[in-house]
């Protein structure tokens, strides 16, 4: 409290000291004869250096930056399609710093430069049809190479994967990332949302996964039958918000477990197969060498941005839409660790869209490995495919499902 | 019926508002004259200025010493927002958001065109108040009652909204997402909803007045490049802001009336919700085409008063009016063609992203016609640097290195990289914010005279300038190097780093303090303008009646405010008003009241 105080008291007296101090600066300027709408001489000229002096600051601030913290923190691309983008992010810096220094040059200097003086008159000189063509044909031009050039880096970073790249899933919610590789089909699985339970948290369609959702859905311990019988239940008493929600939950569920149904009767068993051999990799994400990847993503709550600032790729998670992006790592997390100088250095995927209070965190390594490394990598996980996790889980009691919101034991007042 | 009531010929019905005593109530409160709505307009945008300020400087101390506990956080947020010194991740996100959304809407676009516009645009087209005082004057009700709505969001129990300025759905339709979707969200789309109304009726109303209002001889060819600015800038509005209104309702019935606009396949905080087939990216799409229009609409009015003050203080006519009136009209129509250049990752077609690139770097044409006039303004001038004419200079610095990283960020391959880093970040407020707040402090110290009839002290604007210049370039300048090391925007703790990056980590967490220093630096400087601007109102030497020199009409208004502005009948104008140091002429400024001489050319 004390030093709050004291803060206060000093505030006070100084807007005080500077109230003062215009007041004297006031009456001088009474003295003297002159408005606060003539500007003096000397305030002009001093004002005209501080211009230059700015600019030579502004500039040496900016080449100080430059040199101390170098084109960019992220080092060299590791992908591909990177090391054209990285060229191109050349190309533009020399052409708008070259723009950047130019016109703040032109400015600052012309305005010191061409200060009020005594006796001399400015210039009457309204418009010239020549120098407006001028600025307004070049940097045309110059827009198009930079239009023509984007646009080549653009089509080939967004054109459609070759159809032997591997494609690997990137599921992410608040505030985790999950992969899943193909498996040996190279297919991704077919998923829907409401088939989420606790053991398949991808929502992965297989006739198991459907009925299993089903039970969870009937049968569950938040199930339809448990919140039905609550509500039916004469010696339960609910508060009538918590009576208010289950009737809600319940009207959700079984709206819900219509399209459980519809979907259990239009299932094709055959596309089983592709699902069942999908390896689910949590924390750290594996990719392979000189590898083509396509990326399919996807979220589960609201939008999440898959950001792999050292491959120079970058691109949404849409709940309810699959979206895509390739790219070909063409260095090792080893031979990167030497290139930066840093030992601890990691490739990583990071979350770049505002997704709730641990956004900052949401993030998975991502480790690039020779191909030898990689098939061995691959080796220790060819035992852990979905279906092997998934029936090793449902031998074990069912738990409940994902939607476990609602029928708390508190809720509920004998 | 006021546009036949203040027309032209009427010569003997102004004579009436003279002898009229007005209440306390209507003079100043419930006002129609469009000099009082403009200033009530200036004084909500410095309150709300001063309030997004202080949030910024809230968030960039976490920013700066994540973690460490700090007094002053704890003194304006107590221990519920930061126990202990220290920030919750919640509030931060929700400090973000009230930050931008203020500054962007309540200032800039609230503020600096709602002041400008209604002061100037009868004032310069020589009309006795806007074409409906009534119209006006709800106008800034709107806008004070949507400003006291977004304050009291950020009193509610769940926090204010916390989605980010651009409340993207789905965080900002669901509560279980973050804590802020819930009441606090509710009041921002209720507050915006208002305040896009009151844009509206000042939007409608000032375009009608500059149509019907202007004086004899006011042909549109002889407005000031004020008015083209705001007239273009109210079209802009006019145009798209109805498109967020609209963006918002959905959203407001997706919380409130289980819709599906925007909503599919989502499970939420364990709870699976049946909406299927809405698209996020519809709502982008939707903001967006209000966003980008809305960047110029901020930008617009402050490139319109830097282009007076350059001229009146270089003591040249601007050069290339016609080029400056074209480039204005270019840039408004081509804002509505590249909203999608802020989509380029969602998952948008990419073809589709091609041709926003194309669309969105044409902007920078005639963007750059504008700055080279300005240049080619200063050239042979001679220049009198007051406070208002260094602001503008600074504007137009901050323009050119905001717009050129404009460039780097408006090709899709380059924005695959930075999309949503603080590069971004560092963008859009040089160009955007730093170019738009001098235009505003510009027009201040300008029109101050004219708004108080009394001169605001020159030494304490040129302190307030040097100060807010260094620290905006301090702040923004080493932003763009946190972006270049892949920092991604809206965190709240970038030493996250340290856990697979030291070097960035390194890069990053140096630069958050210098930028920090600066901020704090910045937001104290601040306090020199508002003790020169409250201690001017009432102490201020009483003003001149036109102190620049300038041509226009509103220099040849009386010092007293009268309601319908000019005693006898209105000014007629008989040229151009950038009639500076013409040959021929005795003074280096000949108003637009004075005929042409015989044998004169109009420019």
């Amino acid at each position: 409290m004390g030093s709050k105080l004291i803060a206060l008291i000093v505030i006070v007296l100084g807007v005080i000291a500077i109230a003062q101090l215009v007041r004297v600066y006031e009456l001088s300027s009474k003295l003297r004869n002159r408005g606060e709408h003539e500007v003096s001489t000397g305030d002009n000229n001093l004002n005209a250096k501080l211009m230059l002096a700015f600019m030579v600051f502004f500039f040496g601030g900016f080449i100080w930056l430059m040199l101390t913290y170098g084109w960019s923190g992220r080092g060299d691309a590791a992908s591909v399609h990177g090391h054209g983008l990285d060229w191109l992010l050349n190309v533009n810096y020399v052409i708008i710093i070259a723009v950047f220094f130019l016109t703040n040059f032109l400015l600052f200097f012309f305005s010191w430069k061409y200060v009020r003086k005594a006796g001399v008159k400015a210039l009457y000189f309204s418009h010239d049809n020549k120098l407006e063509m001028i600025w307004t044909v070049v940097p045309a031009c110059v827009l198009a190479v930079i239009i023509i050039l984007g646009l080549k880096q653009w089509n080939e970073a967004t054109s459609a994967a070759v159809t032997d790249s591997t494609r690997i899933e990137l599921f992410s919610k608040q505030f985790d990332w999950t992969a899943r590789y193909s498996g040996l089909d190279n297919k991704l699985g077919k998923f829907d949302y409401k088939l989420t339970t606790d053991n398949n948290e991808l929502a992965l369609m297989t006739s198991e996964t459907i009925d299993s959702a089903i039970f969870n859905m009937e049968n569950g311990v938040t199930g339809i039958k448990a919140i039905a019988s609550k509500l039916n239940d004469k010696n339960i008493m609910l508060v009538p918000e918590d009576r208010e929600k289950m009737v809600s939950d319940l009207s959700r569920k079984q709206q819900l477990i219509r399209l459980l149904y519809q979907m259990k009767a239009r299932h094709n068993k055959n596309v089983d197969a592709s699902a069942w051999d999908d390896i689910i990799q949590k924390d750290t994400l594996y990719l392979c060498l000189n590898k083509e990847y396509e990326f399919n993503f996807r979220s589960k709550d609201v939008i999440h941005s898959a950001y792999f600032p050292h491959f120079r790729a970058q691109m949404n998670t849409v709940p309810g839409l699959t979206t895509r992006f390739k790219f070909i790592p063409d260095i090792t997390s080893v031979e990167m660790r030497k290139k930066m100088n840093n030992e601890k250095f990691n490739f990583v995927l990071m979350c770049n869209k505002i997704c709730g209070n641990a956004h900052y965190k949401m993030k998975m390594i991502i480790v690039v490995l020779s191909p030898t490394e990689f098939k061995s990598w691959m080796k220790t996980k060819q035992k852990q495919s979905f279906k092997d996790i998934y029936f090793a889980a449902a031998a074990e009691p069912v738990v409940a499902g994902a939607d476990s919101l609602a029928l708390t034991a508190e809720a509920v007042i004998k | 019926m006021a546009a036949v009531a203040h027309g032209h010929h009427d010569a003997h019905g102004h004579d009436d508002h003279g002898h009229h005593e007005e209440s306390f109530v209507s003079k100043y409160i419930f006002s129609q004259d469009h000099k009082m709505i403009g200033k009530q307009f200036l004084m909500t945008a410095v309150f709300m200025g001063i309030v997004a300020m202080l949030l910024s400087v809230l968030f960039r101390i976490q920013l700066a010493w994540p973690g460490e506990s700090s007094d002053f956080l704890s003194f304006f947020l107590g221990e519920k927002w930061a126990p202990g010194g220290v920030l919750k991740e919640d509030m931060y996100l929700g400090l973000v958001t009230i930050h931008g959304t203020i500054m962007v809407f309540f200032l800039l676009t609230g503020g600096l065109s709602g002041t400008f516009s209604n002061i100037l645009i009868p004032l310069q087209l020589g009309a006795r108040d806007m074409a409906s005082g009534f119209l006006n004057m709800l106008s800034y009700w709107f806008f004070l009652v949507s400003s006291i709505i977004m304050l009291c969001s950020m009193f509610v129990e769940t926090g204010p909204a916390m989605a980010g300025w651009t409340i993207y759905p789905p965080l900002s339709a669901l509560p279980q997402a973050v804590s802020g979707s819930g009441l606090g969200t509710t009041l921002w789309l209720f507050s915006m909803t208002i305040f896009i109304a009151g844009s509206l009726l000042g939007s409608l109303n000032y375009i009608v007045t500059v149509f019907n209002l202007r004086t004899i001889g006011m042909k549109m060819t002889r407005m000031p490049l004020t008015i083209w600015a705001f007239f273009i800038t109210a079209i802009l509005g006019v145009l798209s802001f109805p498109v967020l209104l609209s963006a918002c309702l959905l959203l407001v019935m997706d919380r409130l009336a289980g819709t599906s606009f925007y909503l599919s396949d989502i499970i939420v905080g364990g709870e699976m919700l049946t909406n299927h087939g809405g698209s996020p990216i519809l709502f982008q799409h939707l903001f967006w085409f209000l966003g980008h229009p809305e960047v110029y609409i901020v930008l617009l009015p402050a490139l319109g008063l830097s282009s007076e003050i350059i001229s009146i203080n270089s003591r040249k006519p601007i050069f290339g009016y016609r080029a400056m009136i074209g480039s204005m009209l270019a840039i408004g129509f081509l804002s509505f063609i590249v909203w999608a250049h802020h989509m380029f990752i969602t998952g948008m077609n990419p073809f589709l992203g091609s041709v926003f690139v194309f669309t969105t770097l044409l902007i920078a044409i005639p963007s750059a016609v504008k700055v080279f006039n300005y240049i080619t303004t200063l050239w042979k001038g001679s220049i009198i640097f007051t406070p208002a004419m260094m602001f503008a200079i600074g504007l137009v610095s901050t323009f050119i290195t905001g717009g050129v990283t404009g460039i780097i960020l408006a090709d899709a391959a380059l924005d695959i990289s930075i999309h949503d880093t603080m590069f971004v970040v560092a963008h859009f407020h040089v160009v955007m914010g730093l170019s738009a707040v001098f235009g505003m402090f510009a027009g201040v110290y300008h029109w101050f005279p004219k708004m108080y009839g009394k001169m605001m002290n020159l030494k304490l604007g040129y302190i307030h300038f040097w100060l807010t210049l260094v620290s905006g370039y301090g702040v923004f300048f080493p932003m763009h190097f946190v972006g270049l090391s892949g920092a991604p925007r809206r965190y709240y703790d970038y030493s996250v780093y340290g856990e697979f990056d030291t070097n960035a980590f390194n890069i990053i967490m140096d630069l958050q303090i210098i930028i920090t220093i600066f901020a704090i630096i910045g937001a104290l400087a601040q306090l020199v303008f508002l003790f020169n601007f409250f201690y001017s109102i009432y102490r201020g030497p009483k003003a001149p009646q036109n102190p620049w020199k300038a041509n226009t009409l509103e220099w040849t208004t009386p010092v007293e405010h009268i309601h319908g502005n000019w005693p006898g009948e209105l000014p007629t104008v008989h040229r151009w008003p950038y009639d500076y140091s013409k040959p021929g002429a005795e003074e280096d400024f000949i108003s637009q009241i004075v005929p042409l001489a015989e044998g004169e050319e109009e420019h």
